[in-house]
């Protein structure tokens, strides 16, 4: 019997094991995602018969003799009409990077009212890691979905801001990719169709099974018997440079400690050999084959453990100067020592000193597509390679470097990426594929799974912080003393960034004459901590920002109070670890005092709404309080964040816009399509947008530090301001008339009051030979700051533990606001993200340097249910460097969360939570431990 | 996800077919969740079918409730609302919505996963376990030799993902007995996150008017069972807890410290006497957790409340 998919019986048959999402992924219907694989994420949910089901764990065989119907079928026409669903997730824009979107809509398509009126239940099994799902409830029930723009801190029209403008700047444009994405069109990484991909070879990899170990012999024979097995890669395979999977501008800002396959192993799930086969059935046959023989070395798991003399050393194999490790000796990757005042006056001089030690956890990006990609050699012997990659101008760079290659042979392109957070600012999958397509002359593919993602991609790095700070009784923040250890896991990828980065901004918010760190990057034989949103600013913030709290607490003043006391104010110099500012970060504007305002009257008139529904009182059982925090971050990365952009007139008088940042997400694209149009007095939808390809600029340093705005961006516009100065230069040139007389409007120029369409204007300029076109590049400085300030009213529960989210607040200064709908999106994300990390993430690492929480069911990111709806708002700022008077808004959202929570349950009960996640259990014990609750069990006797 | 390494799907309730490297295939949802190499030391090669069993999903008799092993969760949960259902008005029915819900899964894996796979998985959260143990259901089991056998839910899970079952046995159903359905019950049910995995779940039961059946699952590795002849007072109850359950009894994972189910426990199974103890209406009752009390038609109760009995 056969299966049925949209209309048209399948041909083929699936394999005994099959589950349905392969199946229908190798039919054609790439709209079925896989993002758990597991039965948790919902990615994959198609009808079979018309009931939804997750098809990755639905049996191949079982669809035997039914209909399935997937996101490309479930409109039931061919002439491009959407399903109603689907036009509401077009028209609500419910999505960013749009992995989850075929899911959420095959899911959302079969529910009658009764079930919209229960999203938290009905929607659990979909999970979304960009949105925090209001978007998507506002598409799932058709809710309008806007702010009062007339309303406080809307982003919109500000005092001192421009007037939005129908497809320009300010306006919710939506998104180019928006049809492609709820029609499952769409082309991610691995959304090659099946006919493109003649002869492709998947690879699969050997984990090691111990957290240190020298691998002494690879016995292949058994592996490569295995029926379409083509090939065993091993460290005798590999490159023998050094290089680091991070990815930045200058690869001198981390260690050159990684081989793509080492013959020492130094945390469990590292890469030990790679087999490459016809089929990724094969590929695993032949992992299951090979024979290994280890010589186990001795391990450490905390970074504690690994500054002791004597410890186990995990790079000691390394020259410090030439791996540019601070001091293997000792497993220190990185180090920051530096005081600036005298923090023993300071304490000296201090009414109240507060010390604690803080800590933040293992957590994990979840984007919802896993690392991918595919690599192979084209005819004329240039490496071409497709990766889900934030930064594919830095992956050439690194193809090159390790492979010795010249960067016109390597070709780097990212499809439309499923999510990022950081996690894909390293190469993980691009230099095996290319090793073995160099080697075999054959497409290959690497696909990870959900549990590779948490076992042997990367995670945030977790941070112990020793905190030491002293407030006098009137107000003044006297000194701040940080020791900070930092788990860079057994790879210094991102390590000294991060420590360095998260010592910066979290410092130089407040104005303190004393403050001292010494902070320390450290091995550990555990899986490596990378780039994670923030970028350590998180995990010092919630330090830094939990002690704001606990001294305004002991000096008895308001700590919203306190805080206004002592940050920075326009014009002060920002110092965290230098005596000098740094030379190019800048005021361009100034919103924090705005944002701290913004917050303290939302939580005013939340309050005032609970008393007024008489909800003030939840019974004896419920604690309640409320709590903020405040975040700066630097707008763009330091040390140079270089794009270039291409603009031109196509002979349809509509515009291109090439440029190189990626899209995962993260709205950029529509973003340049709006600076663009603004610049060249058009609608975004007259821009097409065209990135993430080596091929079509010269360099981009690519989407992270919440560079897609403020740097491509600014290119952008620079390019879009030139094209239109030569676009008008020309139209005078054949009108004969003057520049000034020329005026771009639309899809025309108009001179001297007369229409001329710029599709006749671009004939002209071809039959003239003149390429109406131009360039705009921009290198990253002089920077940027931008604020964000989150608050939150909480209920604790002293019997459970249970926390209830009774207001969520944020309020954020980005600037002037290219497209408010996007950039709340990114706000309502970033809070969901944090909330999870706050209150549930955690990658945990047992004794023997194994992750258990493996798979999602094991490592619950926050569902529909989880998540409340957060009040957004915006300072009313225009700034000097921006673009347009943008500022970045991506990671920043991120920061001040947990703090914020930490502070309200804090106020709410007394008790400082100092570890993260704060968990409901933790929180329960917390209070126990405080004698805030006598257990029922001892109550009773 | 693919089982790469399944050679072959056979269609078959028969248990003498069952051979090492096999695995009974019901809903598929769990064996396609983890994969082939979850269930053993060597990974599977077979898959043995039940899918087309034809065994009815859910038969109600005077003498209770029989629920096949394939019977789907999506089954399961009309249970409640069956058209000419015998024994509409057991109370006890009352759990099968509160358990279903507390399953993480959601309602679009209940339309594959069955009964009998969420009781031979036999994780310590699974809530086909609470509901079955809860209401004395009695599993009946299939063996390779031809025979059958019964045994109480509550002793068929052994521990953390272990069961009774031999190699080849198959579950066939459970029955849930009318005497326990026809008694009041209470529920009470904690997660560290909203509609998420049950960290600790207790099922209460008034059997008689006056004797009290406490069945606690998710917070221990198996399922533990108390049982008083008469109601007890609280004391009596917290010191029968710490007879039942030693403190490596209670489960040990990323869903729960088990110092914190060890208290829930204690507090979940006090509420749940003291609401089987107070009368119709009775004010002040304390409701922690999710799904309880039933509401019919409404979205489940989420986070604790206090109210009246019945309320």
């Amino acid at each position: 019997m056969a299966i049925e998919i949209n209309g048209t019986t399948a041909e083929a048959a699936p394999r005994p094991g099959q589950c349905l999402r392969t199946f229908l992924r190798e039919q054609g219907n790439l709209g079925v995602k896989k993002g758990c694989d597991g039965g948790d994420c919902g990615a994959c949910t198609v009808h079979v018969d018309g009931t939804p089901v997750h098809s990755c764990i639905y049996p191949a065989v079982r669809a035997e003799g039914r209909a399935v119907t997937t996101i490309e079928g479930l409109a039931g026409t061919t002439d491009g009409g959407l399903h109603p669903v689907q036009q509401q997730f077009l028209q609500r824009q419910g999505f960013q990077c749009g992995f989850c979107t075929a899911g959420m809509v095959m899911t959302a398509a079969t529910f009658d009212d009764g079930q919209r009126d229960n999203l938290p239940r009905n929607l659990k099994g979909n999970l979304c890691r960009c949105t925090g799902y209001r978007a998507i409830a506002d598409a799932v029930c058709g809710n309008a979905g806007h702010p009062d723009p007339a309303g406080p801190g809307s982003g919109i029209a500000g005092e001192g801001q421009p007037d939005p403008e129908p497809g320009r700047l300010g306006d919710d444009v939506p998104a180019p990719a928006s049809r492609a994405v709820v029609t499952g069109a769409a082309r991610y990484t691995l959304d090659v169709p099946p006919e493109q991909q003649q002869g492709l070879l998947h690879l699969k990899i050997l984990r090691s099974p111990h957290a240190h170990a020298r691998v002494v012999s690879i016995d292949k024979d058994a592996a490569l018997n295995v029926p379409g097995v083509v090939a065993v890669l091993t460290s005798e395979d590999a490159p023998a440079q050094l290089f680091s999977t991070a990815q930045h501008e200058l690869f001198t800002d981390d260690p050159d400690d990684t081989r793509v396959l080492d013959d020492v192993v130094r945390f469990r799930g590292q890469r030990v050999a790679a087999v490459v086969a016809e089929s990724v059935a094969a590929a695993e046959a032949g992992v299951r084959a090979l024979q290994v023989e280890y010589q186990e070395l001795p391990a450490v798991f905390s970074p504690q453990e690994a500054l002791l003399p004597g410890a186990a050393l995990v790079h000691g194999d390394k020259d410090a100067v030439k791996a540019r490790i601070s001091r293997p000796e000792r497993n220190v990757v990185a180090e920051l020592h530096s005081e600036l005042g005298d923090v023993a006056e300071g304490f000296a001089a201090s009414d109240f000193i507060h010390e604690q030690t803080y800590q933040t956890q293992r957590v994990q990006h979840v984007a919802l597509e896993t690392h991918a990609a595919i690599a192979s050699v084209d005819d004329e012997g240039r490496l071409q390679v497709r990766t889900s990659s934030q930064v594919p101008f830095l992956v050439r760079r690194t193809l090159c470097r390790v492979f010795g290659l010249e960067e016109d042979r390597v070709h780097v392109v990212a499809g439309r990426v499923g999510g990022g957070f950081g996690g894909k600012q390293e190469v993980l999958t691009e230099d095996l594929v290319a090793l073995a397509a160099l080697k075999l002359k054959r497409p290959v593919q690497l696909e990870l799974t959900r549990t590779e993602q948490f076992t042997a991609t990367t995670t945030r790095h977790p941070f112990t912080i020793k905190l030491k700070a002293g407030a006098a009784k009137d107000g003044r923040l006297t000194a701040l003393q940080l020791d900070v250890v930092t788990n860079t896991g057994a790879y210094g990828n991102h390590g000294p960034g991060v420590m360095f980065h998260g010592c910066g901004e979290s410092l130089a918010v407040y104005k303190c004459a004393n403050k001292k760190v010494d902070a320390h990057a450290v091995y550990t034989n555990t899986v490596p901590a990378g780039a994670f949103r923030g970028y350590g600013l998180s995990q010092m913030i919630f330090a830094i920002e939990s002690a704001m709290d606990e001294l305004a607490a002991g000096i008895g003043m308001d700590p919203l109070e306190f805080r206004r006391r002592n940050m920075v104010r326009e014009g002060d110099h920002m110092l965290s670890t230098q005596p000098d500012p740094e030379e190019d970060v800048h005021y361009g504007s100034y919103g924090l005092d705005q944002c701290l305002d913004l917050v303290r009257d939302a939580l005013d008139r939340g309050s005032e709404r609970y008393r007024e529904a008489g909800l003030g009182d939840l019974g004896p059982d419920w604690m309640v309080g409320e709590g903020a925090a405040l975040s700066m971050i630097d707008t763009v990365p330091p040390r140079g964040h270089f794009a270039h952009s291409h603009v031109r007139l196509l002979p349809d008088g509509t515009y291109q816009a090439d440029v190189g940042t990626a899209e995962f997400g993260n709205g950029t694209t529509t973003v340049h399509a709006q600076l663009a149009a603004t610049a060249l007095s058009t609608q975004a939808s007259r821009v097409a947008v065209r990135q993430s390809d080596t091929d079509l600029v010269e360099h981009d340093t690519g989407a992270f530090g919440s560079a897609g705005t403020v740097v491509a961006g600014k290119a952008t516009l620079e390019a879009a301001e030139e094209l239109a100065i030569r676009v008008r230069a020309f139209a005078a040139g054949i009108r004969q008339t003057q520049a000034s007389a020329c005026v771009l409007d639309g899809d025309a120029v108009v001179v001297d009051g007369t229409r001329v369409a710029l599709a006749e204007l671009a004939q002209a300029a071809a039959e003239a030979g003149v390429e109406l076109a131009a360039e705009g590049r921009w290198g990253g400085t002089p920077r940027s700051v931008a604020f964000n300030v989150h608050g939150f009213r909480v209920a604790v529960n002293r019997g459970t533990g249970e926390l209830k989210i009774l207001q969520s607040v944020q309020a954020a200064d980005a600037g002037v606001v290219v497209n408010p709908r996007q950039c709340r999106g990114q706000i309502e994300g970033g809070i969901a993200q944090a909330l999870g990390a706050t209150l549930y993430e955690e990658v945990v690492v047992n004794d023997d340097g194994k992750v258990t929480t493996d798979i999602l069911r094991q490592y619950h990111i926050p569902t529909f249910a989880d998540v409340p709806r957060s009040e957004v708002y915006f300072a009313d700022t225009n700034d000097k460097l921006g673009p347009l008077g943008a500022k970045s808004m991506s990671e920043s959202p991120f920061n001040p969360v947990a703090p914020a929570l930490a502070n309200a349950i804090r106020n709410a009960t007394g008790v400082r939570f100092a570890s993260l996640p704060i968990a409901r259990d933790r929180i329960y014990l917390g209070l126990k431990e405080a004698g805030l609750v006598r257990a029922e069990a001892e109550a009773v006797r | 996800m693919d089982m790469n390494t399944i050679e072959a799907v056979v269609r078959t309730t028969d248990p003498a077919q069952w051979r090492d490297g096999d695995a009974w295939l019901a809903g598929g949802t769990v064996l396609f969740s983890y994969g082939s190499y979850a269930f053993g030391p060597q990974p599977l090669k077979r898959l043995l079918d039940l899918g087309s069993a034809g065994w009815t999903p859910i038969t109600v008799t005077d003498d209770g409730i029989g629920l096949s092993a394939t019977c789907t969760i999506a089954e399961l949960y009309t249970l409640p609302g069956m058209a000419g259902s015998e024994g509409g008005g057991w109370p006890g029915l009352d759990l099968v919505r509160a358990c279903c819900d507390s399953f993480v899964a959601s309602f679009k894996v209940w339309n594959m996963s069955t009964v009998g796979g969420n009781l031979c998985t036999s994780l310590p959260a699974g809530p086909v376990i609470s509901l079955c143990a809860g209401l004395d259901g009695v599993a009946t089991i299939l063996s390779p030799g031809g025979g059958s056998r019964t045994v109480p839910v509550a002793d068929f899970v052994t521990g953390d993902a272990t069961n009774c079952l031999a190699p080849g046995e198959l579950l066939r159903s459970v029955h849930l007995p009318a005497s326990a359905l026809s008694a009041p019950v209470a529920f009470r049910r904690l997660s560290l996150s909203n509609l998420g995995r049950s960290g600790v779940l207790l099922v209460g039961r008034l059997d008689a008017g006056t004797s009290l059946v406490l069945t606690v699952t998710a917070a221990t590795k198996r399922p533990v069972q108390l049982r008083f002849e008469d109601l007890p007072d609280a004391d009596r109850l917290a010191a029968a807890l710490d007879d039942a359950i030693p403190a490596d009894l209670y489960h040990d994972d990323i869903h729960g410290l088990p110092a914190w189910r060890r208290d829930m426990t204690y507090r979940l199974a006090e509420e749940i006497r003291a609401e089987l103890a107070a009368p119709a209406g009775a004010p002040g009752l304390r409701f922690s957790g999710d799904f309880w009390p039933p509401r019919a038609g409404a979205a489940p109760a989420a986070g604790s409340t206090t109210r009246s009995k019945g309320a």
